[in-house]
C-alpha cells in the first residue's frame, strides 16, 4: 500500500534534543509521520528511540525542538496534553495499575462519570466489554485486577486503552515483545486495520522482521542521533542492520 | 471495590461466594467476634454489656477517624507518623481558641454560642493546612513521607506544647464537649429513627446497584443472596442501635437533666443514651471516605497511584497534587479526631494523642491495608481500630498488667500482617 506523502504530515518532530545530566539521549533528531503510515523506530537499547517517543507522549519534555501536528505547532508538556492531540501510547511496560481491573485501567485519567460526578463503573465495564470483544474476544476477566491476567491479556488491555479513545496518532513501544505467535498476528492485523482508518503509527521495535513486515518507513537511531530514514520497500534486512550496528546510511536508498 | 476485588459470577457457587462478601472482611469480623467472646468469658460477662460496648465504641472513634485517612496515605505507598502530634496541635488550637484567643481577641464571652464552632473551624483549617504542607514536602519536594512525618512527629507535638505552655486547657465549651461521646447522644427515639433510615438507605443502595448492573447486562447475585445480605445489614445496624439504647443514663444524671428543665423526674423513669454524636461523626466520615475511595476520580487515582505510580503519571494523573490532597485529608481528619479526643476528656491535655500514630497505622494495617500500596478499605481500617481497642480494654478489664497489654498489642500487629501476607500468597493477590 502506498502512502500519500504530498499533504501536510500528521506529525513532524523537528530537531528534537533532550539531555539527561550531560548525556545527549536525543540529539537533533527529526522524524515525521503521515496519516495511514507506520514508521518504525529502530536502534539498540539506549539509542534514544523510547526517549524520543516519550517526548511525543508527554512523559518527557524536550530541551529544544518543535513538534507540529497537522502542520500546527503543538505544545506537549505532560501526558494529558498528548491525549488532547489524540496521541495514544502503548508503553513497553504497559503502564497498567495491577490492582485495578481492566475497565478501571482502560479509563484511567478519563473516567466516565454519572450525572452526580461519581465514576460510572457499570458503564465503563460495558464499554470495555465492547472494545475487548473486538480485540480479544475470549476475554472474560472484567472484574479481576489485571495482576491476575496473562501477559497477552494484559497487552490487549493496554492496546484497548490506546484504541478506544479514537487515537489519530498511535505510539507502540515494543507491542509484541511479550506475546506469543498467535497474539503477535492479532497485533499485526490490528495495525493494518488502524492504517486503513488513516491513523499514523510510530512502532518501536528491536525486531527487524517486524519492522520489514509492518512498517512503511523506518527511522534508525544510534547514540541519540538519527542515522537515517528509509523506505522499507527499498531496503534489505542487511541495509537496516548496517544502519543499526554501524550507523552507516545506505546512501542510494535514502528516502524523504 | 469495583477496581480491585470482585468474585467472578458463575451460576453455581457456594453460599459465601454468592453473597460476594470479601473473605478478608469475614476473617476480620471472625477475629473480632472471637476477641469479644474470649474477653466476655474471662470477665464473667462484663465485656459484652451495653455499658462496655458503649464505652468501647466511643473510645475507638478518635483513632478510627484517623485510620480512614491513613488508608489513603498507605495505599499511595506513603506513611504518616505525625498524626498523633498533629491531633495534639489541632486540639491545642481548638482549646486555646475557645478558652483564650477568641474571648481575648474577638471579645466573645465564654459560653457564646459561636465559640465551639469557630474553634472547630480553626482546628480543621489548621489540620488541613499542616497536612497539605506535609503533602507538598512529600509530593513536590520529594522528601520521603517517613522523614517528613517523623520530623512532624516532633515538631507538632512541641508546637502544641508551646501554644499551651504545656498546661491542661479546660474546661471546654459544653457544646464542644458534646462531640466527645457520653456527653452528647441522640437519645433512644432518634437513634431508632436513624437506624431504620440507615437500614432503608442500605437496602435502597443494594437495589439500585443491582438495577445498574442488570441495566448494563452484567451478572447479578441471586435474589436470595441479596435478601440475606440485606437482612445481615439490617440486623447489624438495628442491633447496634439496640445496644447503645440499652445503656441507661444514670438516674442521678437524669434527675439533674430534668431539674435543669424545671421538671421533676417521674418515679422509676429510665432512658438510654442512644447513638453518641461522635459515633455519628465517625459513620458520616466512613461513608464519605468510602464513597471517595470507590466512586470518585480522586479515589480511583489514589488506588491507581498506589498500584503503579508510573502508570498513574503516564495516564495524566497529577500525582504530586494528589499527594498534597491525601495529606490534607489526613490533616483534616486529625483535627476532627482531636476534637473528639479532647471533647471526650472535656479538656486539652499536653499528652493528648501520644502514640496515636502507632495505633492508627496498626488499625489500618490490621484492617488489611497493604504497606506495599494499592490495597486497603475504609471499613477494614475502622474494624482494625475496633479490634485494637477491644484488645486493649479487654485486657485492662481482665487485669492484665500494663506492660503485658502493650506487648500483646504489638505482637498482634506483627501477627496480623503475617496472616495477611500468607492470605495474599494463597489467594494469589500481591
Amino acid at each position: 500500500m502506498s502512502i500519500d506523502r504530498t499533504g501536510t504530515p500528521l506529525v513532524e518532530m523537528d530537531d528534537m534534543c533532550i539531555a539527561f545530566g550531560g548525556v545527549h539521549a536525543v540529539d537533533h533528531v527529526s522524524v515525521n509521520l503521515w496519516p495511514g503510515e507506520v514508521v518504525g523506530l529502530l536502534g539498540h537499547n539506549g539509542a534514544g528511540k523510547s526517549t524520543l517517543i516519550k517526548i511525543l507522549s508527554g512523559a518527557y519534555r524536550a530541551d529544544s525542538g518543535t513538534i507540529r501536528i497537522n502542520g500546527e505547532e503543538a505544545h506537549i508538556h505532560n501526558p494529558r496534553d498528548a491525549r488532547r492531540y489524540n496521541i495514544e501510547t502503548i508503553y513497553q511496560t504497559l503502564a497498567l495499575a495491577d490492582n485495578l481491573n481492566a475497565s478501571a485501567n482502560l479509563f484511567l485519567g478519563r473516567e466516565l462519570v454519572t450525572a452526580t460526578g461519581l465514576v460510572d463503573d457499570a458503564r465503563m465495564e460495558a464499554e470495555t466489554a465492547k472494545i475487548m470483544a473486538r480485540l480479544n474476544p475470549n476475554f472474560r476477566k472484567f472484574r479481576d485486577p489485571v495482576s491476575a491476567l496473562s501477559g497477552g491479556q494484559r497487552q490487549s488491555v493496554a492496546i484497548a486503552r490506546a484504541v478506544y479513545f479514537n487515537a489519530r496518532i498511535l505510539i507502540m513501544d515494543e507491542p509484541t515483545a511479550a506475546l506469543g505467535p498467535h497474539e503477535t498476528q492479532m497485533v499485526s492485523e490490528l495495525i493494518e486495520e488502524l492504517k486503513r482508518q488513516g491513523i499514523g503509527i510510530f512502532l518501536i521495535s528491536h525486531d527487524i522482521h517486524d519492522v520489514m513486515k509492518l512498517c512503511d518507513r523506518a527511522s534508525v537511531m544510534k547514540n541519540g542521533q538519527l542515522v537515517g530514514t528509509v523506505d522499507v520497500a527499498k531496503v534489505t534486512d542487511d541495509d537496516l542492520l548496517g544502519m543499526i550496528i554501524l550507523g552507516k546510511h545506505p546512501g542510494e536508498h535514502a528516502a524523504a | 471495590m469495583a477496581g480491585r476485588t470482585g468474585a467472578a459470577a458463575a451460576p453455581k457457587q457456594g453460599f459465601l461466594k454468592s453473597l460476594e462478601i470479601d473473605t478478608r472482611l469475614l476473617g476480620m469480623i471472625g477475629a473480632f467476634i472471637a476477641v469479644c467472646l474470649v474477653f466476655n468469658l474471662m470477665t464473667d460477662g462484663r465485656f459484652l454489656t451495653a455499658r462496655n460496648i458503649f464505652n468501647l465504641t466511643i473510645q475507638t472513634v478518635s483513632v478510627a477517624i484517623m485510620a480512614t485517612g491513613m488508608v489513603f496515605v498507605i495505599v499511595t505507598r506513603h506513611i504518616d507518623l505525625s498524626v498523633g502530634s498533629l491531633l495534639a496541635t489541632c486540639s491545642a488550637v481548638m482549646a486555646m481558641m475557645q478558652t483564650r484567643w477568641l474571648p481575648d481577641m474577638l471579645g466573645l464571652e465564654i459560653g457564646h454560642p459561636l465559640l465551639p464552632w469557630l474553634s472547630i473551624l480553626a482546628g480543621i483549617i489548621t489540620g488541613g493546612v499542616i497536612g497539605a504542607f506535609n503533602g507538598w514536602l512529600v509530593g513536590y519536594l520529594t522528601i520521603p513521607a517517613f522523614i517528613v512525618t517523623l520530623g512532624g512527629l516532633l515538631v507538632w507535638r512541641n508546637v502544641a506544647w508551646y501554644m499551651t505552655s504545656g498546661q491542661t486547657i479546660g474546661p471546654l465549651d459544653p457544646t464542644y464537649v458534646a462531640f466527645g461521646g457520653i456527653n452528647g447522644t441522640l437519645g433512644p427515639s432518634l437513634s431508632w429513627i436513624l437506624g431504620l433510615a440507615a437500614t432503608a438507605a442500605a437496602v435502597f443502595a443494594l437495589i439500585s446497584a443491582r438495577r445498574a448492573k442488570a441495566g448494563h447486562g452484567q451478572p447479578v447475585k441471586p435474589l436470595w443472596a441479596e435478601a440475606v445480605l440485606a437482612g445481615l445489614i439490617a440486623a447489624a445496624i438495628l442491633g447496634f442501635v439496640a445496644v447503645l439504647n440499652a445503656y441507661d443514663i444514670p438516674s442521678a444524671r437524669l434527675a439533674r437533666i430534668f431539674e435543669a428543665r424545671g421538671e421533676t423526674m417521674p418515679e422509676g423513669y429510665a432512658e438510654g443514651y442512644g447513638i453518641p454524636y461522635s459515633v455519628l461523626l465517625l459513620i458520616v466520615i466512613a461513608i464519605v471516605m468510602t464513597v471517595v475511595a470507590q466512586r470518585t476520580r480522586l479515589g480511583r487515582y489514589i488506588f491507581a497511584t498506589g498500584g503503579n505510580p508510573d502508570a498513574a503519571e503516564l495516564s495524566g494523573i497529577n500525582t504530586r497534587l494528589l499527594t498534597v490532597k491525601i495529606f490534607a485529608i489526613m490533616g483534616v481528619l486529625c483535627a476532627l479526631a482531636g476534637m473528639v479526643a479532647s471533647a471526650r476528656l472535656a479538656n486539652h491535655s499536653n499528652d493528648i494523642g501520644t502514640l496515636d500514630e502507632l495505633r492508627v497505622i496498626a488499625a489500618a494495617v490490621i484492617g488489611g491495608t497493604a504497606l506495599s500500596g494499592g490495597i486497603g478499605t475504609i471499613y477494614g481500617a475502622i474494624l482494625g481500630a475496633l479490634i485494637m481497642q477491644s484488645l486493649q480494654s479487654g485486657m485492662a478489664m481482665v487485669g492484665v498488667d500494663a506492660p503485658f497489654q502493650n506487648i500483646v498489642v504489638g505482637g498482634v500487629l506483627v501477627l496480623a500482617v503475617l496472616i495477611d501476607i500468607l492470605y495474599r500468597k494463597r489467594t494469589g493477590a500481591r
